[in-house]
């Protein structure tokens, strides 16, 4: 190597260690705490900097994917700089206690705010969003009388008329398994056969297709998460707001179990520096203020049940969620990803 | 050719080291397969693995088919043709690289869908009413897939391509055409074989891509080997299982590779003659000149113009003022950043370990070569967990030693700094630089170094005053790539950078991932912005690489 590449090289070095010991992780005893986040960036900022704001603690945040993060706490063991871990599904949080990298926790405060079926039992994470599937139709086409039931989609009448996005999808997953919780594998098994025969398409596409592949006529029937829904009515483009106007919302299974909810939440790691305040966060974000900005910042709906919906959520009326712990639906998933790919829903 | 073998035994060492090094993380990643996981193979085999490979089979098929006659035919019409605005289109085809796969698969899919603005247009022209009605290529589909990654990754065949045809010596086209060749047959016959190890070069670093894409072809909905290692890794929960796909994967890459060697024999192309002058250029016919320029302007039309028009068209209606935020400038200097450490470091190394192997060619080096540029083929999600594996390892290490000495731990020293997210880069894109440099190393003729061997040079002394110049313009084409990539790269970037680090690829990912691709449209814009930069200052550079074209006015 010539020598005026090696200093060129040595230089790179020298300024990466530099900025690497410069964005370390800094000592334990300053007021802080470390977030891994599965959900957005965008999302979290402004309740983040409430809390600082709020209670002087720094927060240093890092978003990815979920199963990135589980992996990197995992990796990390006992000398992980995270202290909280964030993640948008509830079978994520089901994976990393089993993986044993959170730890249980109690609060008063979080028990009397958060439903029990929004939390583990043990406390090793608490829900902080609720977010429904439910069916959305074209609203020219179907009567709302004709539907019912997710069960009731794989009926063949509805063959050739049902859009919905690929298995891969983790809301599929976690619907499929608390299908399985509740009407056993076997069913289950038929049903998602009973999907695939009435598919219009082959699953392509996000939540947000789905619902404009029903208002360009394409398919009848769409499953779909109902905040993206109401990301559609508010949107800035205006082709997403008027095909959000041709389709309408149906809320599934009112008349037994109620419809699939899932939820987003947070644990205090194992190898948590700073655990008192990592509770004190995870307390603050089901702190009403908090969950409102949850709530209307993303179109989901609040776990604490006295703070009230967005008015465009109010407005598609109350309804009957299911009652099963969310834990008990994580716990379903892999036997649900077999399902699929047995089945040819890909 | 080597007159002293203890000079080049510190080369030999350095090499062996730094290989092991970028090796180290897929070594992790195939060690997988020493662990049994046999329920998940049982239900893998039986239900999607063929269907995965099958796939990915036809998507290299015809992204290796695309990438190859676009590649090497645009290369060759602006290089050896006589064009008009040929100058323009020299660096006008490499714009496609800067846009990543998975934004011009969005624009694509806004554009070219059921619901999309020409499907809808067309409904309306002709009054169909329903999709049953009349037949549109489906662009969700493994063809349309294979027609977005040839659109954006033919520049990579392209610029090798146009670097070799650059790089050769008249003389020996001109003998060609003495002994009888027309310049059809001549381009066959001579410039294709010298051009070969380049366009190889260039279609295997496509096709890596293409085994590792993941934006792509999972909003296509195609299921390839890389989506499945996503959905086994999730939705099964057995990352051990994933990583073995990964392995699985990195085998088929490893084939290819070979089967190319093979192929090629003990064959050496070399140029035995110094003597560079101007290229001449060969006029064409009226008809034959429109259709090589539409040849030319079909891939940057849809490659960059028509995407870019809708991306600034989706920033434009969510607000184009936040392109230029603090905020914004922040997210830029750090992708920035990034892409320059990492492409330097890069092209030092692979030039480092081309080198080393050309002075004494041995047969471990070259494996552990081999292998630490098969990082570029595995999917970033499985690479960046073989990164992190041993990083953590060394980390924890450090951190408990230290607490043994001294009763004091500083915790996690590499992993979540940038020098982590560096090497991973380091990684993840030696294959690119590597694929360069042993390219045009390879066509320097060995008689030149025993020239100056002979006149008394040092090893280094013979790179810095033989090789560098004359490789000038590959250097800083590999360092162009690496650059490209880092800025495009998500995964690793995801997993290993520290808190509140962010660059324009995680932005645009979060937004996109959030099915808000309108708000995407800014930061992804800014990610084209950005990376046309140095692919405008770069193909300049290139064109002006040619040998001896600085030294000599008359060319």
């Amino acid at each position: 190597m010539s020598a005026s590449s090696r200093f060129l090289a040595l230089t790179a070095c020298c300024s990466l260690l530099a900025l690497g010991s410069a964005l370390a992780p800094s000592s334990a005893d300053a007021a802080e705490v470390n977030v891994y986040s599965g959900r957005k960036d965008h999302l979290m900022k402004p309740l983040l900097d409430s809390f600082t704001a709020k209670t002087g603690i720094e927060v240093k945040l890092l978003s990815a994917k979920e199963e990135q993060l589980l992996e990197r706490l995992v990796q990390e063991g006992a000398d992980s700089p995270a202290d909280v871990l964030i993640t948008t599904d509830v079978a994520r949080l089901r994976q990393a206690q089993d993986a044993g990298v959170l730890q249980a926790t109690s609060s008063e405060a979080l028990a009397k705010a958060i439903p029990a079926k929004y939390r583990d039992p043990q406390g090793y994470w608490y829900g902080l969003s609720a977010r429904a599937r439910v069916i959305f139709y074209a609203k020219d086409r179907v009567k709302p009388a004709d539907l019912s039931t997710y069960e009731a989609l794989a009926d063949s009448k509805w063959k050739g008329k049902i859009c919905v996005r690929s298995s891969s999808s983790v809301y599929n997953q976690s619907l499929l398994a608390s299908i399985i919780a509740a009407d056993g594998k076997d069913k289950a098994s038929s049903w998602v056969k009973g999907i695939v025969g009435n598919m219009a398409r082959a699953p392509q596409g996000g939540d947000r297709d789905q619902i404009q592949a029903v208002a360009a006529g394409e398919c009848d029937i769409a499953i779909a998460n109902t905040y993206y829904y109401a990301g559609m009515i508010t949107s800035d483009k205006a082709e997403e707001r008027d095909a959000a106007a041709k389709v309408a919302l149906f809320w599934p299974n009112q008349n037994d179990r109620g419809a699939h909810v899932n939820v987003s939440g947070a644990g205090v790691t194992k190898a948590a520096k700073h655990s008192a305040e990592a509770l004190k966060l995870i307390e603050f974000l089901a702190s009403p203020e908090a969950q409102k900005i949850y709530a209307e910042g993303n179109g989901e709906f609040p776990v604490v049940e006295s703070v009230p919906s967005s008015d465009l959520i109010k407005s598609w009326g109350t309804f009957k969620a299911e009652s099963i712990n969310v834990a008990a639906i994580g716990a379903q998933v892999p036997e649900a990803v077999k399902l699929f790919d047995k089945e040819g829903w890909r | 050719m080597s007159p002293s073998p203890h000079p080049s035994r510190h080369w030999t060492i350095t090499a062996m080291t730094l290989c092991g090094l970028v090796a180290l993380p897929i070594l992790t990643v195939c060690a997988s397969f020493f662990f049994a996981t046999a329920d998940v193979w049982g239900h893998l085999l039986d239900t999607v693995f063929p269907r995965y490979v099958g796939t990915s089979l036809l998507l290299m098929l015809l992204v290796g088919g695309g990438v190859t006659v676009g590649g090497v035919g645009t290369a060759w019409l602006v290089t050896m043709c006589r064009l008009p605005g040929a100058r323009w289109l020299e660096w006008a085809l490499l714009l496609p690289m800067a846009m990543p796969a998975y934004v011009v698969a969005y624009t694509f899919t806004d554009l070219f869908a059921y619901a999309g603005p020409v499907q809808s247009t067309l409904r309306l022209w002709f009054g169909w009413r329903t999709a049953a009605e009349y037949w549109f290529p489906a662009i969700r589909s493994t063809g349309g897939a294979a027609a977005v990654l040839t659109l954006v990754l033919y520049p990579y065949v392209y610029m090798l391509a146009r670097t070799a045809f650059l790089e050769q010596s008249v003389c020996v086209l001109e003998v060609a055409r003495t002994l009888g060749r027309g310049p059809w047959r001549a381009f066959w016959s001579v410039a294709f074989p010298l051009a070969r190890p380049a366009i190889v070069a260039g279609v295997a670093l496509a096709l890596m891509e293409t085994l590792n894409d993941f934006g792509t072809v999972d909003y296509f909905a195609v299921d390839t080997l890389s989506t499945g290692i996503y959905r086994t890794w999730l939705g099964l929960g057995q990352p051990l299982a994933a990583a073995q796909l990964g392995a699985v994967l990195t085998g088929f890459v490893f084939l290819l590779l070979s089967v190319e060697r093979w192929s090629r024999g003990q064959a050496r192309f070399h140029h035995t003659t110094p003597r560079y002058r101007a290229l001449p250029r060969l006029p064409l016919s009226p008809s034959t000149t429109g259709l090589a320029l539409l040849f030319c302007l079909l891939p940057i039309v849809l490659g960059f113009a028509l995407p870019l028009l809708v991306l600034a068209s989706w920033a434009w209606n969510s607000g184009l003022g936040r392109l230029l935020s603090r905020d914004f400038t922040i997210l830029a200097g750090n992708s920035f950043l990034l892409a320059c450490l990492s492409a330097v470091l890069a092209v030092s190394v692979a030039l480092v370990l081309a080198y080393a192997q050309r002075l004494s060619p041995r047969p471990l080096t070259r494996a552990l070569c081999r292998v630490a540029a098969l990082g570029y083929a595995i999917p970033g999600s499985v690479i960046a967990v073989g990164i992190l594996i041993p990083l953590t390892a060394t980390d924890r290490f450090l951190s408990s030693s230290l607490r043994a000495l001294t009763g004091w731990s500083p915790g996690l020293i590499l992993t979540g700094t940038l020098v982590a997210l560096i090497y991973a880069y380091l990684v993840r894109f030696l294959a690119v630089s590597l694929n360069g440099v042993e390219a045009s190393l390879g066509k320097v003729t060995p008689s030149m170094e025993a020239a100056a061997r002979t006149l008394g040079q040092t090893p280094g002394g013979t790179l810095r005053r033989v090789h560098l110049p004359i490789l000038r313009g590959s250097l800083l084409a590999a360092g162009l790539l690496v650059f490209v990539d880092v800025l495009k790269e998500l995964p690793a970037t995801l997993l290993m950078r520290p808190f509140n680090f962010d660059t324009l690829a995680v932005r645009t990912y979060n937004l996109a991932s959030d099915e808000r691709l309108s708000d995407a449209a800014a930061p992804a814009l800014a990610i084209v912005l950005v990376g046309l930069l140095p692919v405008l200052l770069l193909s300049r550079a290139i064109a002006r690489s040619r040998p001896g074209a600085s030294s000599s006015p008359r060319s």
